[in-house]
């Protein structure tokens, strides 16, 4: 049995027991998080893929170069010389129509940074796997999101994968959201870093003719291969014009909160899952909650299944999307809790917590009930976070709830002090 | 070798009403570079005069299509968009065959975008790459780059109490791209548009990556007057500041050769970028500009010999 499977199981603290059958007799093929990226690529098949190594993210790239050396795909690869003409290679491409995908990590994301805010503000809907790394310095290879993180505001959809089933399945549902044409806007899918990416785990693959059909055929509106009706791509924007274009660009985003959950139910029919904007784990009756992203979530999920045999009331939101940022779902499922920790993977340095505690504290803001919040700093450069360091914080918060306030508003958590 | 009246019936693909100066060098190597082929076009562009002057929002003067990224990419754009040729064109979504041209200015070239260039000249993508060399950062403000001659007075590296201008020799960027063994490489300037399109066709006939560098004068940045753009472009050549020769089949070649060539005092005197070296104290620089200029040709001389 594989390891997300029990995960899967269990929706507001239910177990579905008729999914678990209904799983348990799929084929499982044991992959790690890039090879079931590159599987979900392979599956794909994009025209185009411009991509270049980084750890921990390379073993996309390789894998999907053997499909195309192996003529498992007729993609055209371009093997570039650096991230900064990835993403530029990618940019060209996109434009001219090709459905495109590259995969980075870390300072490679960062190399490309210039030209990942002109692939969002093109409106060109590429897709790129994000293996999540500790951005240097200092130089580091282990998993934390610092990467993704700082790229917040490049105006891309941000999902985050907890397992490397969810990354296989978010990079095939991130094709349809991005090309949708009421978004257009890129999509990183982020898994973290050695702990899922090189992990492995038993995978349930779709079948091939299934995924192509539900991604089905890309077109371009205005395609720069058109030679009867040529268009200017990247003309410069000026006083006159540019707000308008960042303007429809913050729409295309916010917008996207309303179109991907129908997305996501499409896929969900198809494929027989239950994605959503975000995931609640035994939340419903709970008086206390972590919020926890990507790999971390699975470990708050076993300490929660054992603090709940002790009576303790804890639950888990564990979002999906950071961009587009579902503030209102926030609301929903936190306001009636009593105490929240969040926990985030990377620091913002802005001296009042991380990036997910600061906008989950902004959302609250407009919640009648105000729950008192605490953020904690965690795993950064790769340390291990056990569920004894889960407890820790569950058992802060049972303190927290006890005295009605906060008395630390950022805490740093497994570090020495 | 191409004849101006065919020439003439070749549609303009950068048209007219775009901002950039009168007698500005880039828009007349463009327009000559794009009678190099009747086949249809896409043209890339790197940040700079060329892209901020043809297409500012909502206007655009290229009637074939253009794209534009950032400053130091254009070679790997390009490259993005002719993979995606090849790729759409194999599931038989393209039916037209379509060739692949970026600009970019000496400081896109020679500087920021070399890397970028260089991987796509390895990867053989099929297209032609056009440096309009102006000798420095025109866009900004004329200030120096790799590409700028010795001597010259730029904002950044300006003649002073202390200072001739720019003390080092200019990067030569042509042999650089000679050594990636790409299927044609070549020189070329404005003033000569027989020789600049004749080079133009070339390139866009190889398969695989073509590059040609190509002077093209900015009055702004020379100090001279507009009028005299193609005037004083001649004298680069009369005076082998600029040589024109190609390189195919591992084989070097003069284009053109004048029959004297006049010293490069007559060149360096139409602009104001020289002017203080016609100071007294300066002499030295002036000898020594006309000295590297004598063995850079007797170099070239030898390279050709040798290839032949």
């Amino acid at each position: 049995m594989c390891e997300h499977l029990p995960r899967e199981m269990h929706k507001n603290g239910k177990r579905i027991v008729e999914t678990e059958v209904k799983m348990a007799t799929q084929k499982l093929v044991p992959l790690t998080g890039d090879q079931a990226v590159a599987e979900a690529m392979r599956q794909i098949e994009p025209d185009v893929v411009a991509a270049y190594p980084i750890t921990p993210q390379t073993e996309i790239v390789m894998n999907f170069s053997q499909f195309v050396a192996d003529g498992k795909v007729q993609t055209e690869l371009i093997p570039v010389e650096s991230e900064h003409s990835a993403m530029s290679a990618c940019v060209g491409s996109a434009a001219a129509g090709a459905r495109t995908m590259t995969a980075t990590s870390a300072n490679g994301l960062a190399l490309m940074w210039e030209i990942v805010y002109i692939a969002a503000s093109t409106r060109l809907p590429i897709v790129m796997p994000v293996v999540n790394r500790a951005l240097s310095g200092p130089i580091n290879i282990h998993c934390d999101h610092s990467d993704t993180m700082g790229a917040r505001d490049s105006g891309w959809l941000q999902v985050f994968s907890e397992s490397a089933q969810e990354a296989y399945e978010n990079t095939i549902v991130a094709i349809r959201i991005a090309e949708h044409k009421k978004i257009l806007l890129p999509c990183m899918v982020c898994q973290d870093g050695f702990i899922t990416s090189h992990a492995v785990e038993g995978i349930e693959l779709f079948p091939d003719d299934k995924v192509k059909k539900f991604i089905g055929e890309y077109t371009i509106e205005h395609s720069l291969l058109d030679m009867d009706n040529p268009v200017t791509y990247g003309p410069i924007d000026l006083q006159d014009f540019y707000f308008e274009h960042k303007r429809q660009q913050a729409e295309a985003m916010k917008g996207a909160l309303t179109i991907i959950p129908e997305v996501l139910a499409e896929f969900n029919k198809t494929f027989n899952r239950n994605h959503d904007l975000l995931e609640e784990y035994k939340l419903s009756d709970a008086d206390i909650a972590i919020v926890a992203t990507s790999s971390t979530a699975g470990t708050v999920k076993a300490t929660i299944d054992e603090l709940r045999k002790q009576g303790m009331k804890v639950g888990l939101l564990k979002p999906r999307f950071f961009r587009p940022f579902p503030k209102e779902r926030f609301v929903k499922s936190l306001s009636n809790i009593k105490a929240i920790a969040v926990l985030d993977r990377s620091d913002s340095f802005s001296a009042q917590g991380g990036p997910w505690f600061s906008e989950i504290k902004a959302a609250l803001y407009e919640s009648k009930k105000q729950p008192l919040i605490t953020n904690y700093i965690f795993g950064l450069g790769g340390r291990d976070i056990f569920p004894e360091n889960i407890k820790k914080v569950y058992s802060d918060l049972e303190a927290i709830k006890k005295a009605g306030k906060v008395k630390s508003l950022v805490n740093y958590l497994g570090v020495r002090d | 070798m191409a004849n101006i009246k065919e020439l003439s019936k070749i549609p303009e693909r950068l048209t007219g009403g775009h901002r950039l100066c009168s007698g500005c060098g880039a828009s007349i190597a463009v327009r000559q570079v794009l009678m190099g082929t009747t086949s249809p076009v896409v043209v890339g562009a790197s940040t700079g005069c060329l892209e901020v002057a043809t297409t500012i929002y909502p206007y655009t003067a290229w009637n074939t299509p253009f794209i534009h990224n950032a400053f130091e990419n254009v070679a790997a754009t390009i490259s993005g968009v002719e993979t995606a040729y090849r790729a759409l064109k194999k599931q038989g979504k393209i039916k037209k065959d379509i060739k692949f041209v970026a600009f970019g200015g000496d400081g896109g070239t020679y500087d920021i975008g070399l890397q970028s260039l260089s991987g796509a000249l390895e990867r053989g993508h099929n297209f032609v790459y056009v440096c309009y060399d102006n000798e420095g950062y025109m866009n900004t403000g004329i200030q120096r780059s790799s590409a700028t001659p010795t001597g010259a007075s730029t904002t950044t590296a300006p003649a002073g109490k202390e200072s001739y201008g720019k003390p080092q020799l200019r990067k030569d960027l042509t042999a650089i791209v000679a050594a990636h063994n790409i299927p044609y490489v070549a020189q070329a300037c404005i003033s000569n548009w027989n020789d600049l399109v004749a080079k133009s066709q070339k390139a866009f006939a190889v398969d695989g990556p073509a590059f040609l560098n190509v002077l093209a004068l900015c009055h702004r940045g020379w100090r001279s007057p507009a009028a005299d753009a193609i005037k004083i472009s001649k004298l680069a050549i009369d005076t082998g500041f600029w040589p024109l020769i190609e390189y195919e089949n591992k084989k070097w070649r003069f284009t053109y050769k004048p029959k004297e060539r006049k010293p490069v005092v007559e060149f360096l005197k139409t602009q104001g970028r020289f002017k203080h070296l016609f100071k007294e104290q300066n002499k030295p620089v002036l000898e020594q500009i006309q000295r590297d200029i004598d063995a850079h040709w007797t170099y070239l001389e030898k390279l050709v010999q040798v290839t032949s």
